[in-house]
């Protein structure tokens, strides 16, 4: 142990002099982060509010349902603002001059249609300077109109028990997600993370595993440099010298997620969660980074074919697992193999974090603990072969 | 006193035998050479030597420690001195030696004083991919002496080297000897060889094909020393006469010359060269063969050591 520590010591020594190490590990996913914050900032509430304006014509149950109970929680939330104006006529003006973002327009007998099972509708008339707004709104709207039922049951539920969830992400929960399970998931605490702590956790494991990448792949660089010939001829066994390639690996996933941590807190003002919930699932995420990481530069021949290949399988993983979009927004096939992907568990227990206590991320640990297990196995049983005698 | 012993050692990869049957022994204070072209098995035998490789057949031990991979107590003994240069790149020279210290937990001052040996003390902050190659061969050397070991193992050690890196090196190397470390070293520099090593091993194809000094080589061989004369005069009188010398072997007449096999060439030659002029021949010009490792060498494997 104290010679595996010795070699990760050194390998760690010789990273820190590595500047691309650095942007890999902390710039690129910061300012990714900070970028897609911005580009898509507006979802989040802040800066520019959404002004929306609503015209009632129908005043029955299902109009003041959404207008009271979908709009004004929102609203009082401070995402968005609602006004009422009388009339569709007087609506459609107002978004023309740019004074509202869009226009929520409640046909008449709209409680009529939905109570009589017919098809209901909300027109949405929007800025098309304001193209997000505008888009949040038609979420809106449909998830109201055409999941009746289990959205009303949904929103009212978030809303009463005083949970902080921007307009959008109800929009985007109930557009993409069936409504039963909509229900099932408000019921059980899981919310959705806002999106700055989503993009910046997204970006943060995407490029953990790139961070942790260098630590298994210096094995090969090892073999490469003739170094390694000098470690078998050492006094030290086999197995250290591959558990000082992991722990490499794993000190340097730590390192750069927790200042991916703090940063993206402090600058971005992302919303992690409990420091111990988030402890776990960065220590279970870098596990699992490490063991993917692994089987990639077991299986390669050389450093450079290993890096390519790591590149590749941590951009894949990386889509699959949601840590470029949420997942709500992928189809069900993508959400199915998504299961295998250690960043969809990480995003998992971050929201699962966010809507219970510590103990909610026990299961995405378990997840990627597991993952971890199996990769760091299969990796350990190919490296022999780099190591043979 | 035996500090190494290897006897059978086979290994191969593949289709290739790379090293096939191969025993010798080295004693403390000695030096010894294996010498061979590329291809021939020496850093193969070396490797099974140092416990990086298992042997197929065959076995190594080490001041009466057997070698293996995993033998932990038989690899302190060992210092290795790869052929490829093992270094850390982004490292300074002295960062190295502390690592690979650590790793057989030599002391730290031991750092200082082989840096000192090498001679790179006033580079040892320099971070080692800055070195030339042949300060980068004397770290690589001096990695191999960090932990004081009974045996030194040298892969080539001074592979395009400078000429002052070079007998540095070899100094090195002798004077570890004169204090009583068993070396082995290979190389395909015959005039390393003879001025190094106490005994030599040729290998070639894997296999251990002679073994001995110098002097026992040549002699194994049936080599001999000659000397060719150019002579104007009565020849066959002139060999007749030189026939009969003590130390002349055999007299060849060719053309204008006489080739005389004599047993120690630097001897006889006096000895030979008045009696010819005694005898009214006039010498026109003499070569004097020794025959050396090269001669050994090519007169066993039919091949020249580097082409
Ligand atoms: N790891 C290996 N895999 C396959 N063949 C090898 C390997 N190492 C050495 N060989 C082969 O074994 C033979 C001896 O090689 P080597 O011991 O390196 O010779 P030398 O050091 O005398 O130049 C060569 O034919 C070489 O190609
Ligand atoms: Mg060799």
């Amino acid at each position: 142990m104290r010679q595996a520590l010795l070699i990760a010591l050194r390998d760690l020594r010789e990273r820190a002099r590595d500047r691309t190490a650095y942007v890999l590990a902390l710039v690129l996913p910061l300012g990714l982060a900070g970028v897609f914050t911005l580009i898509l900032g507006n979802i989040a509430g802040d800066g520019e509010v959404f002004r929306y304006v609503v015209a009632d014509a129908d005043r029955g149950v299902v109009a003041t349902t959404f207008t009271d109970e979908v709009l004004r929680g929102a609203a009082a939330n401070g995402a968005i603002q609602i006004r009422s104006v009388p009339t569709a006529a007087e609506a459609q003006a107002l978004v023309d001059k740019g004074e509202a973002t869009a226009a929520f327009l409640l046909p008449e007998g709209l409680t009529e249609d939905v109570t009589a099972g017919r098809a209901a509708r909300i027109d949405v008339v929007g800025d098309v300077d304001a193209p997000t707004g505008t888009q949040v709104a038609r979420s809106l709207a449909e998830t109201y109109t055409g999941r009746l039922a289990a959205v009303r049951v949904a929103v009212a539920a978030t809303v009463h028990s005083g949970v902080t969830t921007s307009p959008a992400d109800l929009a985007a929960e109930a557009a993409a997600a069936l409504p039963g399970t909509v229900v099932a998931e408000d019921t059980t605490g899981r919310r959705q993370l806002d999106p700055k702590t989503q993009y910046a956790a997204g970006m943060a494991v995407f490029f953990l595993f790139f961070a942790v990448q260098s630590g298994v792949t210096g094995l090969l660089d090892e073999r490469r440099d003739g170094t390694l010939a000098r470690l078998l001829a050492a006094p030290v066994r086999r197995s250290s010298i591959l558990a000082g390639k992991l722990l490499t690996s794993v000190v340097i996933g730590v390192l750069s997620m927790t200042v991916l941590v703090v940063a993206s807190s402090l600058l971005m003002g992302a919303h992690w969660g409990h420091p111990a919930g988030v402890g776990l699932l960065v220590l279970a995420g870098v596990l699992a980074a490490t063991g993917a990481m692994a089987v990639v530069a077991a299986i390669a021949k050389t450093a450079e074919q290993a890096g390519g290949w790591q590149a590749v399988v941590a951009i894949v993983l990386g889509a699959l697992g949601g840590a470029f979009f949420p997942l709500e927004q992928a189809g069900r096939a993508l959400e199915v193999l998504s299961l295998v992907t250690p960043h969809r568990w990480f995003l998992r227990g971050l929201a699962d974090l966010a809507g219970g206590g510590v103990a909610a991320v026990l299961p995405s640990v378990a997840a990627m603990t597991a993952f971890a297990a199996v990769t760091c196995a299969v990796a350990l049983i190919l490296f022999r072969k780099v190591v043979r005698p | 006193m035996t500090v190494l012993s290897c006897s059978g050692l086979s290994r191969r990869f593949g289709d290739v035998q790379a090293v096939d049957d191969v025993s010798f022994t080295i004693a403390e204070g000695e030096t010894y050479g294996l010498l061979g072209p590329n291809g021939a098995g020496k850093t193969t035998t070396i490797s099974m030597i140092t416990g990086v490789l298992e042997p197929d057949a065959g076995e190594v031990v080490v001041a009466g420690q057997p070698m293996s991979t995993r033998a932990i107590a038989a690899k302190r003994l060992v210092g290795y001195v790869p052929q490829e240069l093992a270094l850390y790149p982004d490292l300074t020279g002295r960062e190295n030696l502390r690592f690979f210290a650590s790793l057989y937990g030599a002391a730290r001052s031991r750092v200082d004083h082989v840096l000192d040996v090498v001679g790179l003390t006033d580079r040892a902050g320099d971070l080692a991919r800055e070195y030339s190659g042949g300060m980068k061969r004397r770290l690589n050397v001096a990695v191999g002496l960090l932990h004081e070991p009974r045996l030194l193992v040298l892969d080539e050690p001074t592979a395009g080297v400078d000429p002052q890196s070079r007998n540095q090196i070899m100094d090195n190397v002798r004077a570890l000897a004169a204090a009583g470390m068993a070396i082995l070293y290979t190389t395909h520099y015959m005039e390393e060889a003879e001025r190094l090593c106490d005994r030599v091993g040729v290998i070639d194809s894997g296999r251990l094909i002679a073994e001995g000094t110098r002097r026992e080589l040549v002699e194994k061989l049936g080599e001999r020393d000659r000397i060719s004369l150019l002579l104007d005069g009565d020849l066959a009188h002139a060999a007749a006469m030189l026939g009969d010398l003590r130390d002349v072997r055999n007299v060849a007449v060719h053309g204008h010359g006489l080739d005389l096999v004599v047993d120690d060439a630097r001897e006889c030659l006096p000895v030979v060269l008045s009696a010819i002029s005694s005898n009214g021949v006039v010498v026109r010009s003499v070569e004097v063969t020794e025959p050396d490792l090269e001669t050994v060498f090519l007169h066993l494997t039919g091949k020249a050591l580097r082409e």
